[in-house]
């Protein structure tokens, strides 16, 4: 059932909304668990549509395994997502800076507190993000270390190649998953894919952990996805490798390989001079987890991202 | 005066991007004055190149204290300045949102981290800065309150206000509240304009900086000794939305003493032209934000007033 969530007027023509899927139970069941399924926080991250679809398309397929209450939804920042905009074309801001809001504050705040009002009373919230244009990302769950306890349990369900606990910034504090995780509502941030791109294979992943979750939840009756544990890190057991040079990045490995240390990643080239600039070369063995798509580079820019030593 | 460089971003195909310094007197760093970070605060731009070409005339006067070393940074963002962009790089990253910076992390981290590094070493850090709001407001220096701040040192600008913030998180990775956390004064200036040039509003800002450098000792300069600043804080301010979208005409501009009930703008239908909302002061005060382009959202704040002050 296509349910507004809010909406409020803009000044020709036009009002801001975001809707959200309900989508019951045809069973009359007592206290219902609740699942929340949220996409589009950064407009330029679109993996989740597809996790969205799929997820709506499964329980369509099947309505009767259904024994809990799905919420999707799939476009948070609707005007973000028109523009394949990260930021808010409106506020010019991060939405996920915003949070938990404010219901009598200015819109930015009423935006960001009508949402996170929306979803309390979940039993579990996946935040889907996908990676920014500029890198590509295996699906993972990122924890903060804060509520890893309570969340470690949820994320090992979710079929995510890997679990990365890291520290929380301070400004992460203003993130929908730390306003929710503090207000109780156990929400995870799953990450995956590139930006402006959706990725069939990772959605499927995703969707099969997330009908995972369904059945440990008694949310789902139908058969139980064949799911995998995910690596489990902490932000010791990443190399990150940028470049220290301006130019073009050239890869010489594949996304989601194994490689050695002393390899040769990729390379750095100038396109003026034919020059080779800088060699790439991974200082430890691991899982090339995260590998820069976007071939322009500047001093500093992210190459790739190893996981390290949890295997 | 001397010029340093304080910074190259080195980009493949644009011209390199360095960060000057203009410094005055020779010694103890004492007090450094930071340009806009975003690229649409030109009013932000033109008081630095007038605070430059000020304190050049009055360097050779002689006016400096001995032993006592200022630095103006007039900008450091270019590359939004000449893209008319208001943020950093293909990201679209907000630079005052990436202090206190990381030498071996991203592209603006490093530019930040190493701004910071410099800019840390002097006692007095002044930035002019703006409302992220498409809004003017009345001048007034701002401080972050941290439990180190010092209101009083504020009041020595002899701008009309001071206003001190609670911060949020997002403020944390601010170069105010990062400098202050390291000890230093922190200050920032909003001037009335941003987007438009204002000689008058450009005068206020550099007297007032002229006369804070003199109060505590870093220069000899007869100015008029400006206001006894009222000091407030922000959560005081009584916020005035709009309730309806459409076509703002203001009626009191910022300054402005307003009664109780007055009629503070209109907004009205953009396609009919009938008045949807009158907006109407919720209290007597000062107008010290207002909305200042012609289009306004629902629940944008339209105004901002010091409850119950008076001209």
């Amino acid at each position: 059932m296509k349910e507004t969530v809010f909406e409020y007027e803009l000044p020709v023509g036009e009002s801001y909304k975001v809707y959200r899927n309900r989508i019951m139970p045809e069973a009359e069941i007592n206290s219902p668990g609740r699942i929340s399924i949220v996409s589009g926080i950064h407009g330029d991250e679109l993996e989740g549509q597809y996790i969205c679809y799929e997820v709506a398309r499964r329980i369509k397929e099947h309505p009767e395994y259904l024994m809990g209450i799905v919420d999707i939804y799939p476009a948070v920042n609707p005007f973000a997502i028109t523009m394949a905009s990260k930021t808010n074309p409106l506020f010019k801001n991060d939405m996920n800076r915003s949070f938990p809001g404010n219901s009598e504050g200015n819109l930015i705040e009423r935006v960001a507190n009508n949402l996170v009002e929306s979803i309390l009373g979940s039993d579990l919230c996946l935040d889907i993000h996908a990676s920014d244009i500029f890198v590509r990302e295996i699906p993972q769950v990122r924890l903060s270390e804060d509520f890893a306890e309570s969340l470690l349990p949820f994320a090992k369900l979710t079929n995510a190649d890997m679990i990365w606990m890291n520290a929380t910034a301070t400004v992460h504090e203003s993130t929908l998953a730390h306003s929710l995780n503090a207000l109780g509502i156990p929400t995870l941030v799953i990450e995956m894919g590139q930006g402006h791109q959706i990725y069939r294979p990772y959605g499927d992943q995703i969707v099969d952990g997330i009908f995972n979750i369904m059945c440990e939840l008694g949310m789902w009756t139908g058969p139980r996805p064949r799911t995998q544990l995910p690596a489990i890190s902490s932000d010791g057991s990443v190399e990150f490798i940028r470049t220290e040079v301006a130019g073009i990045f050239m890869p010489l490995t594949e996304h989601n390989h194994f490689v050695k240390a002393g390899e040769t990643i990729g390379e750095i080239l100038d396109p003026f001079s034919g020059e080779k600039l800088e060699e790439i070369v991974a200082e430890q063995s691991g899982l090339l987890f995260t590998q820069r798509i976007f071939p322009i580079v500047h001093a500093g820019d992210l190459l790739a991202r190893i996981l390290t030593g949890a295997f | 005066m001397q010029s340093v460089d304080l910074y190259t971003y080195k980009s493949i195909y644009r011209t390199e991007l360095t960060v000057k310094g203009y410094v005055f007197g020779t010694g103890q760093k004492t007090a450094c004055i930071v340009g806009p970070t975003r690229g649409n605060e030109y009013q932000q731009l033109y008081i630095c190149s007038q605070l430059v070409k000020k304190l050049q005339e009055l360097e050779k006067l002689g006016v400096i204290a001995n032993d006592k070393q200022i630095m103006v940074i007039p900008c450091i963002n270019h590359y939004a300045f000449n893209l008319t962009k208001d943020f950093f790089g293909v990201k679209d990253q907000d630079l005052n949102f990436y202090f206190p910076g990381n030498d071996s992390g991203e592209p603006i981290s490093r530019m930040t981290g190493e701004l910071f590094n410099q800019i840390k070493e002097y006692s007095y850090m002044i930035q002019f800065s703006s409302f992220y709001e498409r809004a003017e407001c009345v001048p007034h220096v701002r401080m972050i309150e941290n439990g180190s701040e010092n209101v009083s040192l504020a009041n020595l600008f002899g701008l009309p206000y001071v206003v001190v913030r609670k911060p949020v998180p997002t403020d944390t990775a601010t170069l105010n509240y990062n400098l202050q956390t390291e000890e230093n004064s922190a200050f920032t200036i909003y001037t009335k304009a941003r987007e438009k040039l204002d000689d008058k509003c450009m005068k206020n800002a550099i007297s007032g900086v002229l006369r804070f450098l003199t109060r505590m000792g870093v220069m000899k300069y007869e100015c008029h000794a400006g206001y006894i600043s009222h000091v407030l804080h922000e959560e005081d301010l009584a916020d005035v939305f709009a309730q309806r979208a459409g076509i703002f005409k203001p009626i009191v501009e910022v300054g402005e003493d307003v009664k109780y009930g007055a009629k503070m703008a209109e907004i009205l239908d953009p396609f009919d032209g009938t008045v949807r909302e009158e907006i109407v002061a919720s209290t007597d005060g000062i107008v010290f934000f207002a909305h200042n382009t012609p289009l306004i959202d629902q629940y944008e704040t339209a105004f901002r007033m010091i409850h119950r002050l008076h001209e």
